[in-house]
């Protein structure tokens, strides 16, 4: 558990830009209408993307639109640690330190950070208002370790498999208003092996398309079970449109399966469209 | 030798991010084919092709899958059901979920529509970690274009309305609990809830729900497709099928990759990252599975397979499958004093053993990782780890001991000897972990 809570001096009022409201609705719609409350992480959260940290005013709008008291709303800001309270740097450099970036060098980048930015926490800004860094745990990009978060109105990349000298040149190049590229910096694309002789994920049939081949019968499936009356049809409800032209009525018997002869299954007939109620 | 995992059995063919992710060369790799069909096999044909491939949980607990799927009430009553699967990936030392999510959603997409037609339910939600910022928008994406393609939503080709949203957390562990899950999706703060009853009966919006993880839903399409006796084919009994390993720490290569259940590690180490940094003989220890579960020394990791019940024999477990590597290098007092602050850092604060325990534990490790203690407060430690082992709500508490209990179990000498040296005048240097 951590200690949060929010900054002592709060702007007088908030209100979601245009755009930013446009976000707000689009999440409103994915929960039930009275369960509107489920909204107010992704809405805190298009607050904090619109100006770098969460006020109290925005709480209170944000209950408002979520119908719940305003005290819930602070209760789940100050409890989850990816609000920011009060102001902090442009960009937010938040360094992984748990056990497996630990091992791969975690300190060597807090080490770069103190330096370059100075002492860790939100609110300790570098001069120039840019950057901030703080300790975070596990970022889970554990494969690609040691790396970083950078956070900012724009978005929230991962720096992977890090150096200090790399963040270190990151660092100079975010106070120098360029762009730094996210992903791995070692040239992987994610978290593939690297070694020559290992060979994964490269044999081309599973890209060519034969996979996509129409499938005349599931394993374990009996289609004469499927069929209210013993036939050797399937129903024609099965006939999906994109295997029509492979005529599912001429079925071919079970390919091979001999779990399939063992055990009749207790399939039973069911319409695809049952919805209940 | 053992036999390693050919391509053509893998699930997740695009893992590491090499093709297109979007719909439609997602399709071209086997994804959405012959769904209708699977439907139409009706739900029991469903469950029980799960139940029979043996796919047990993937996110940590390795409960059965099919089997907590038929916990559903069969009829759906007044209340809806919900299917929610746990995107919240933030074990440390996984990373697996991250990769499907971002570079082969349609997977998981696909096996959350199946797996909802299962329980009867037209809704689903997938909580995923408020870091995971980008995975996050490539899911939207991807959904959308399910609904494009009328693959879900009302009146799609499937027959079976089902509406999918992707919810976002904001950095809190606990929400990978299940109950802690719903609680924060539900717009409250992430504290588990106390068991019975469960979300089978009371779960989202106190409607019945299911949670499963990422890789447990995503592998289902693939199951169906191919066949139980297919996914049985890989592991031992009680412990089949395939899945995405996570390697981190002091190997050459860290990486992800799926390979079939029990496979031995010293294999999985040397075959896909390259070997221990420095050698198999500068092997310490390993963190099988998450840093929840205790770790195991050389000695064991020598032969131990990478199964459910293999590591349990060990007092360990497959968790995750995160396997977390330390040569000899590692100070491993520090590493687990690290795991310690991780706990402490994210326990809820709802139960007092773990709130206070969790602390207590990690700052005692602290002192023992530079000697500053006395040996008897080892014997402390295990008893108080005992005491916050149990006693909690939820398995966070538990979490927190077993690593603890771990170190204790296989490197007691260690600290022992790191308190003689303290005393002697000789003390190991380790600055704060973590200093706050």
């Amino acid at each position: 558990m951590s200690v949060r809570r929010i900054a002592k001096e709060q702007p007088d009022s908030f209100a979601f830009s245009k755009e930013s409201q446009a976000k707000v609705d689009f999440w409103l719609a994915k929960y039930p209408e009275d369960r509107k409350a489920s909204a107010v992480i992704p809405l805190l959260w298009i607050a904090q993307k619109q100006e770098n940290w969460v006020s109290e005013p925005a709480m209170r709008v944000i209950a408002e639109a979520c119908g719940m008291p305003y005290i819930r709303v602070l209760e789940v800001a100050t409890f989850y640690t990816m609000f920011n309270l009060g102001p902090t740097g442009t960009h937010l450099i938040q360094v992984c330190g748990t056990t497996p970036c630990w091992l791969r060098g975690a300190d060597t980048l807090k080490a770069v950070c103190e330096k370059k930015i100075g002492p860790k926490g939100r609110d300790h800004v570098s001069a120039d208002g840019k950057l901030a860094w703080e300790e975070v745990e596990c970022l889970g990009a554990c494969a690609n370790a040691p790396m970083v978060q950078i956070s900012n109105t724009e978005g929230d990349l991962y720096y992977e498999d890090l150096t200090a000298e790399a963040l270190e040149q990151m660092l100079d190049d975010l106070a120098a208003g360029k762009a730094v590229k996210a992903g791995p910096i070692s040239g992987r694309a994610c978290s593939e092996p690297t070694q020559a002789k290992v060979k994964v994920l490269e044999d081309a049939t599973l890209y060519d398309g034969s996979r996509a081949a129409a499938i005349d019968l599931l394993p374990n499936t009996d289609e004469r079970k499927s069929d209210p009356e013993p036939s050797t049809k399937r129903p024609s409800s099965a006939r999906a449109k994109s295997k029509a032209k492979t005529g599912p009525a001429t079925a071919k018997p079970a390919p091979k399966d001999k779990a399939e002869a063992e055990k009749p299954k207790a399939a039973r007939p069911k319409a695809p469209k049952n919805k209940d109620d | 030798m053992t036999q390693l995992l050919q391509d053509k059995d893998r699930i997740f063919t695009n893992l590491y991010g090499r093709h297109d992710w979007r719909l439609e060369a997602a399709k071209q790799r086997g994804c959405w084919n012959g769904t209708r069909e699977m439907l139409e096999q009706g739900r029991d044909w469903i469950i029980g092709e799960v139940k029979k491939s043996g796919l047990r949980g993937r996110g940590g607990a390795g409960f059965p899958t099919g089997l907590k799927w038929s916990f559903m009430p069969k009829e759906v009553g007044a209340r809806p059901h919900y299917l929610v699967v746990n995107a919240d990936e933030s074990e440390p030392g996984t990373c697996k979920d991250r990769e499907m999510m971002r570079n082969d959603p349609h997977h998981l997409i696909e096996g959350c529509l199946i797996a909802s037609y299962a329980m009867q339910a037209h809704a689903c939600y997938i909580y995923i970690r408020g870091e995971y910022q980008y995975e996050l928008s490539v899911l939207e994406q991807a959904i959308k274009e399910a609904y494009d393609a009328k693959l879900i939503g009302d009146d799609n080709i499937h027959g079976w309305d089902f509406h999918l949203y992707v919810h976002h957390g904001a950095g809190a562990y606990i929400c990978g609990e299940e109950t802690a899950l719903l609680e924060s999706l539900e717009g409250k703060k992430g504290q588990p809830r106390m068991k019975p009853p469960f979300p089978a009966n009371a779960g989202l919006y106190g409607a019945p729900t299911t949670v499963n993880n990422v890789e447990s839903i995503a592998v289902v399409p693939t199951i169906l497709r191919r066949g139980a006796d297919w996914f049985a084919g890989f592991g031992r009994d009680g412990n089949t099928g395939t899945k995405v390993f996570s390697i981190s720490g002091h190997v050459n290569a860290p990486c992800n990759v799926e390979e079939a259940m029990s496979i031995p590690l010293r294999t999985l180490i040397d075959q896909y990252c390259g070997g221990v940094r420095g050698g198999w003989d500068n092997l310490k220890a390993v963190i099988p599975g998450g840093s929840s579960v205790p770790l195991i020394p050389k000695d064991i990791c020598d032969d131990v397979l990478m199964d459910f019940d293999a590591l349990k024999e060990h007092k360990s477990g497959l968790g995750t499958a995160a396997v977390i590597v330390m040569d000899k290098s590692t100070d491993v007092v520090k590493a687990i004093a690290r795991i310690s602050y991780f706990y402490k850092h994210e326990s809820c604060g709802q139960c007092t053993p773990c709130r206070e325990g969790t602390g207590w534990m990690w700052r005692v490790l602290e002192r023992m990782a530079r000697g500053e203690a006395e040996t008897s407060e080892i014997d402390d430690l295990l008893d108080v780890a005992g005491q916050v082992e149990g006693h909690t709500i939820c398995a966070l508490g538990d979490a927190a001991a077993w690593p603890v209990q771990g170190l204790i179990r296989h490197f007691r000498h260690e600290i022992e000897e790191r308190i003689e040296n303290y005393r002697a005048g000789r003390p190991v240097f380790t600055g704060a972990v973590a200093a706050e």
